[in-house]
């Protein structure tokens, strides 16, 4: 679990079925575990109306697991990038009465987040369960680009090569952490890079 | 007879200077010998002649110079101003109330014309003159909140209000005391201050957005908040940290007075009649320790605020690296006499 800290750090739960028409749901790696689990408590029939739409870790594991819940829809994605055309057609062909989960890394829920909250979807109305990897997106404050898959502290901007503090302020708009220069006073200071996302 | 705005800039040979009399109304934005955050937050009325109360929105000698600042921020960064889609109605109120409050304030610099729909702005200081459709935006060079604010010292946020809170939908913020418009447009008012220390668990955050969201029409507030900035820069971004960063390393005993600026805000809030908006200009005003030590009660009072500020503020506001430099340079300013209540010099 993500350890608690500022106001705009995301707080994530542990996905419960809504009352809805349609459930998406939209999961990577060990976030298929939350969708399992929450499938325990589920009314018969739940996912008659579901579709699940996964990013497999690189180990492939939980595909069987979540195709045996029977979702009218099932779909395996290599990547969030390669899911995108497809996710924003869903989101702005969806009625009323679509409820969303997102389960699994900071990255993905966050991501899929944005996408949604261009579709006009609240996100406090999401469900959202935080499994497997601690791994931020940043966005350099300097450069503005953004690098993925972020464990340590500082972290080094794969766009311009500062070295950034890893600052727990989030924007769910870009749907990244911020990165400051950690050495913008006196370069000549390296603080030692640790392990700090796994 | 109107105001004489200096030649001067906010980067590279730092020409900035203020006028005596710029001294004398400078807003010391501390009423005791100590500080910690309260929520300062007052009426927005007229004050004392000479001062910069002295109308709602304030021009100053420097007014020219910053809106050249601004526009070369603006040209490296584009970022710096942005405005959610929904917005565009707010930005009009905004052109609205600071054409107004300008052309009030001071009618020998600045005129506003009505004909229905059609206005003519004259802004004599700038060389504009321009007629537009209120309301079409395809009648101004640039959207009505970048076009006014282009124009306008300090910069502004736009806060849209819904369910009970305050969203920070729109901004110009090119003077900005280390905080990122690209990164926070769009957050509520709880997420935008999230990095603020000690604040939350006061419950000042709280309080500030009930006050807030209650302001009416015609009722505008006020508060003052303060850091400390190398150098007279008004670009003191997160963006351009990495840039604006070493000055703080540069602070000796011998060149405090010249680079050490006390940096305060004049921070405004006021409701838009047809968004239902709250605009919030952060005002900027910038005074070299040389300048403000001409008078003796503010320096006195300055070294026993800083001595004892907080660690957490202090490295909050980035005074870490000079502190200990400016506090003794200060200490030779005070002999420890009482200073008399209240802002103001003696």
């Amino acid at each position: 679990m993500a350890a608690k800290s500022i106001i705009s750090r995301p707080v994530y739960g542990t996905l419960s079925p809504q009352p809805g028409k349609h459930h998406l749901f939209i999961a990577d790696a060990e976030g298929a575990l939350a969708i399992s689990e929450m499938a325990a408590k589920a009314p018969a029939g739940f996912f008659d109306d579901a579709e699940i739409v996964f990013i497999p870790g690189p180990d492939g594991k939980h595909i069987a697991a979540l195709e045996s819940l029977g979702p009218a829809q099932f779909h395996q994605a290599p990547s969030f990038a390669s899911l995108l055309p497809r996710l924003k057609q869903t989101l702005s062909n969806a009625h009323m009465g679509l409820r969303l989960y997102l389960s699994g890394t900071e990255g993905l829920i966050g991501q899929a987040m944005q996408v949604a909250l261009e579709a006009g979807i609240d996100h406090t109305s999401m469900q959202t369960e935080h499994r497997g990897s601690l791994a931020r997106r940043m966005q350099c404050v300097h450069c503005k680009g953004i690098t993925e898959n972020v464990t340590t502290q500082p972290a080094t901007c794969s766009h311009c090569g500062l070295l950034l503090l890893v600052r727990d302020h989030y924007s769910r708009r870009l749907a990244a952490f911020q990165g400051v220069c950690i050495n913008a006073e006196d370069r000549s200071e390296i603080p030692p890079m640790e392990e700090a996302f796994p | 007879m109107g105001i004489t705005f200096r030649k001067e800039t906010f980067r590279d040979d730092f020409t900035f200077r203020n006028s005596p009399e710029h001294i004398r109304r400078f807003p010391f934005p501390f009423h005791e010998d100590s500080y910690m955050y309260a929520v300062n937050i007052e009426p927005h009325v007229v004050g004392p002649k000479g001062s910069v109360l002295e109308n709602l929105i304030d021009v100053d000698e420097h007014y020219v110079a910053e809106m050249q600042d601004r526009a070369l921020v603006l040209a490296e960064d584009p970022l710096r101003c942005q405005s959610l889609p929904h917005m565009t109605l707010a930005g009009w109120d905004l052109l609205e109330l600071l054409m107004e409050q300008q052309a009030l304030g001071y009618p020998e610099h600045f005129t506003l014309t009505r004909d229905g729909d059609r206005w003519r702005w004259i802004n004599r200081p700038l060389g504009i003159d321009d007629t537009f459709t209120f309301g079409d935006t395809s009648t101004l060079p640039y959207g009505p909140m970048e076009y006014i604010t282009r124009q306008s010292q300090g910069d502004f946020c736009i806060l849209d209000q819904r369910d009970g809170n305050l969203w920070m939908d729109a901004g110009m913020v090119t003077t900005q005391a280390d905080w990122s418009l690209d990164f926070d447009i769009g957050m509520n008012f709880f997420e935008w201050h999230a990095p603020v220390p000690l604040a939350h668990e006061k419950g000042i955050f709280t309080r500030a957005l009930k006050f807030l969201t209650n302001i009416q029409q015609g009722k505008p507030a006020r508060r003052l908040n303060w850091t400390m900035t190398i150098n007279p820069r008004l670009d003191t971004s997160p963006e351009n940290y990495h840039k604006w960063g070493p000055d703080r390393a540069t602070v000796t005993p011998e060149n405090v007075g010249d680079k050490v600026h006390l940096r305060v805000e004049l921070q405004s809030f006021w409701r838009l009649p047809r968004s239902n908006g709250i605009v919030f200009p952060i005002r900027c005003y910038l005074i070299k320790m040389d300048e403000l030590v001409t008078q003796p009660k503010w320096a006195r009072r300055l070294h026993r605020v800083i001595r004892d500020l907080p660690e957490e503020l202090a490295t909050y506001k980035g005074l870490t690296r000079y502190r200990s430099t400016l506090v003794e340079w200060l200490s030779k300013l005070d002999d420890g006499s009482p200073t008399s209540p209240g802002f103001g010099p003696d």
